[in-house]
């Protein structure tokens, strides 16, 4: 055990926990737009009602959200001191950005988003929820644009200084718009809506199943559903595979990893559903589409792809690990389009959908899955940059923080550990109970017309009151 | 060279942002278990600063990612540096959201005690160690000429810096009071205006013993105040304004009273900036070794962008803060969707 082992593993153990909210706020966030739209729109006070209870969820994830979302700023520092050196200049002020511009919008108008339901008219209350999920998209922005120049810095020039090597920036544009950047904030972007999508269809779901709030159940899922299915169908033919043609371009090692290629060029390389990589005897083997990977990651079915061999060993990421991480999210994305044809399928067929047991149940379980196929996708992207800490700049041994200890590093895994478990399941257990409780009725204390509803009402309710 | 001046600025600005906003919600914190009797003044405590704890949390995060951007080097010593100490900031923070969210969760009183005894420890040992790092911040620290600090951190908690946490936490009592004053009603608000004076009155003199103490020990700070003289006026500003503070609260204008009140932890910040200037982490090796808000800092290019960054961002972020405040004015009221 060293401190650089040790701290690879916090930083993975502590993105990972907190890659589970971030993608809620962003997704859910989504949905109640959706549904706060279709209020204003239509009047109908079961969406009303919705918006009520998802807020309430809502609220849970951002708290844990922003808990753990800290803990990885800070960590950049702690653990990674000469890489906060190194990339202060370019990776730094995006996160700042990120702070200013994105993450302060979220937060302020997040108090308005869960206590003003009551306090402002449903127009009101719909620009605060927009603005809120507006932030989320917004702070995802930049947080894949610095993850993005680890993965393919451009924009920089390498100075050296007192402080040893360090990334001068050269171009804010080229640094925010890196090859990696643009081919996966769609990705990230989608998957975070599906990962919305699906917990709200995995809670109606489960309310049909025990046959309650059977009316806005079954409107949530009719408003979810068609999102979800349209959204696992584009990550598959848009999104997911153009990032894999980007990885191959920008990261040869990365997809050689993800997909087990050894010979330093093969042409019609297959595409693996299931495998294993025999790292020793450079073998894999599985179940596999032939030509597949030539296919669609460079274009034609001869074309090689450049393998492993193509590299010293000692510039491989942990390749069983990649290969596995990776295959899990593409198997899981072709599962979410089965489910949501399905879905569609059994709704169309005089809805039985609502009625089908065995298919809710499968509704259910998507949330897991959504999430499982998110994370699996962020280990396939960061273990697969491995062992760059800063891809072709700097070894990720050499970012670490030069004085840290192991008996430090020791401390810190191990309360992360416990604290993280404790909080798992204090979520899981505020999530049921916010579940079971249910959609409360509306009870509106004051007529909803008498709440203020644009600006000028916000003042003229003021001196109504005074 | 003037973007280092202005970056530096900022950051005080930002910190001192950040010590108002998520200070006075850590002021209720402090004191809501000798504040509150019942269960519904606890609730009531809360919920006064239940809209708006998670946003003032956020200045945190931008203080954190500014320093990042504008100043890397101080950014990766202080915190790689303080790392124990930092894990217990984070572990306040996370248990501090999770009392928060969880106190109202179950009636229990049990339960109940639990998490309003968290919400205690964690609001406390938030602010302690703050004002700790800034006492260490003074009297400067280890730091060697890659930028890197070994220090244990027992070492941290020396008698200057924990008098700095102290007065950090009578502060933000103090601050957090004049909030809740504006909230609540009837004997709690008694209770909160008794607690006021008290508070003003400790605070002031732990900021005296430091005035004192900083000019016998003689450090860093004390030298350039004596040098330059006129910023200690910044200070004594500081003390006219807590008196104006004292005078809108006897006049029952506590939105005056609080805002003075946040004007005094503006000032104070605005003297430790004076004070260590030109530097940011003293080295108590070599003072060739020091972090200045020049070596210390990212390319001018990269700071025109974040200035660019924050004058768009600022102005907006200012504005829909105070507005949100605003709908949430006036005294707290428990509905059936309060913590």
């Amino acid at each position: 055990m060293n401190p650089e082992l040790l701290s690879r593993f916090q930083f993975g153990l502590t993105a990972s926990f907190h890659y589970i909210y971030p993608p809620i706020s962003i997704g859910l966030g989504l949905m109640l737009v959706v549904l706060g739209v279709i209020y204003v729109r239509t009047g109908n006070p079961q969406w009303r009602q919705l918006s009520f209870f998802w807020v309430r969820i809502y609220g849970l994830v951002f708290a844990l959200g922003i808990a753990t979302g800290v803990v990885m700023e800070f960590e950049f520092g702690m653990n990674w001191a000469n890489y906060s050196r190194f990339v202060g200049n370019i990776f730094g002020s995006l996160l700042a950005a990120e702070g200013i511009f994105a993450f302060f919008l979220e937060g302020g108008f997040l108090g308005l988003m869960l206590f003003g339901g009551n306090r402002l008219g449903p127009r009101l209350w719909l620009l605060a929820t927009f603005l809120v999920a507006f932030g989320a998209h917004f702070s995802a922005l930049w947080i894949v644009m610095a993850n993005a120049w680890q993965q393919t810095p451009t924009g920089y020039t390498l100075a050296q200084t007192p402080s040893g090597t360090i990334a001068f920036m050269t171009s804010f544009w080229e640094a925010m718009a890196t090859p990696a950047f643009l081919t996966r904030i769609g990705h990230v972007y989608v998957s975070a809506w599906m990962v919305g999508a699906s917990l709200v269809l995995s809670v109606s779901a489960w309310y049909l199943l025990k046959r309650r709030y059977i009316e806005l159940a079954t409107a949530a899922i009719k408003v979810a559903l068609p999102v979800f299915f349209v959204l696992s169908v584009l990550q598959l033919i848009v999104f997911g595979s153009e990032s894999a043609v980007a990885v191959l371009a920008n990261q040869p090692a990365k997809l050689a990893a993800m997909e087990g290629v050894w010979p330093v060029s093969q042409s019609c390389a297959p595409m693996f559903i299931v495998g294993w990589v025999d790292v020793a005897n450079q073998t894999t083997t599985g179940l596999s589409i032939p030509c597949m990977l030539s296919l669609l990651a460079a274009g034609s079915l001869d074309a090689p792809i450049t393998g492993l061999n193509a590299f010293a060993p000692d510039l491989w990421a942990p390749i069983q690990l990649v290969f596995q991480a990776y295959h899990v999210m593409i198997n899981l994305g072709m599962l979410f389009i089965l489910i949501g044809l399905l879905g569609v399928f059994f709704w169309i067929w005089g809805g039985r959908l609502f009625r089908t047991r065995w298919m809710l149940w499968l509704l259910v379980l998507s949330i897991v899955l959504t999430e499982a196929a998110t994370i699996t996708g962020w280990w396939t992207a960061e273990f697969g940059r491995q062992p760059w800490i800063v891809y072709n700049l700097l070894k990720t041994v050499d970012g670490v923080s030069p004085l840290l200890t192991v008996e430090q590093v020791v401390f810190s895994v191990g309360t992360f550990i416990v604290m993280y478990i404790i909080l798992f399941i204090l979520f899981l257990f505020l999530l049921n109970e916010k579940i079971q409780h249910g959609p409360d009725p509306l009870e509106e204390e004051t007529p909803i017309t008498s709440l203020p509803d644009n600006f000028r009402e916000i003042f003229r309710h003021r001196a109504a009151r005074a | 060279m003037w973007l280092n001046y202005v970056w530096f600025g900022l950051f005080v600005v930002i910190v001192a942002g950040y010590l108002i906003l998520d200070g006075f919600d850590l002021g209720v914190g402090i004191l809501h278990l000798s504040l509150a009797r019942t269960d519904t003044e606890r609730r009531v405590l809360l919920n006064a600063i239940g809209p708006v704890w998670d946003g003032n949390e956020v200045w945190l995060v931008v203080t954190g990612g500014v320093l990042f951007a504008a100043f890397p080097m101080v950014y990766a010593s202080l915190f790689s540096g303080f790392y124990i100490a930092m894990m217990f900031v984070l572990i306040f923070l996370i248990m501090r959201t999770v009392a928060i969210e969880f106190r109202s969760k179950r009636p229990g009183q049990g339960w109940r005690r639990v998490w309003d005894f968290w919400f205690f420890i964690a609001s406390f040992g938030i602010a302690l160690l703050l004002g700790v790092a800034i006492g260490n911040i003074i009297i400067g620290l280890p730091i060697d000429g890659q930028g890197n600090m070994a220090i244990t951190t027992l070492a941290l908690l020396g008698p200057f810096p924990l008098m700095v946490g102290v007065t950090t936490v009578f502060m933000l009592a103090m601050h957090g009071c004049f909030y809740l004053a504006m909230k609540t009603e009837d004997d709690l608000h008694t209770r909160v205006l008794r607690y006021i004076p008290r508070l003003m009155l400790v605070f002031t003199l732990l900021m005296v013993v430091l005035v004192v103490w900083l000019f016998v020990g003689n450090f860093q700070l004390a030298v350039n105040f004596k040098t330059l003289v006129w910023p200690i006026l910044i200070p004594v500003l500081a003390l006219g304004v807590m008196l104006v503070a004292y005078r809108a609260f006897r006049q029952r204008h506590y939105f005056v009273a609080w805002v003075h009140s946040s004007l005094t932890i503006l000032l104070l910040l605005g003297a430790v900036g004076f004070g260590l200037y030109p530097n940011l982490l003293i080295s108590t090796i070599d003072p060739a070794y020091n972090l200045t808000i020049f070596n210390a800092a990212s390319q001018p290019n990269v700071l025109t962008v974040m200035l660019v960054f924050a004058l768009i961002g600022m102005p907006f972020v200012l504005l829909y803060t105070a507005s949100v405040y605003y709908i949430f004015r006036g005294h707290v009221v428990i509905g059936p969707r309060s913590y």
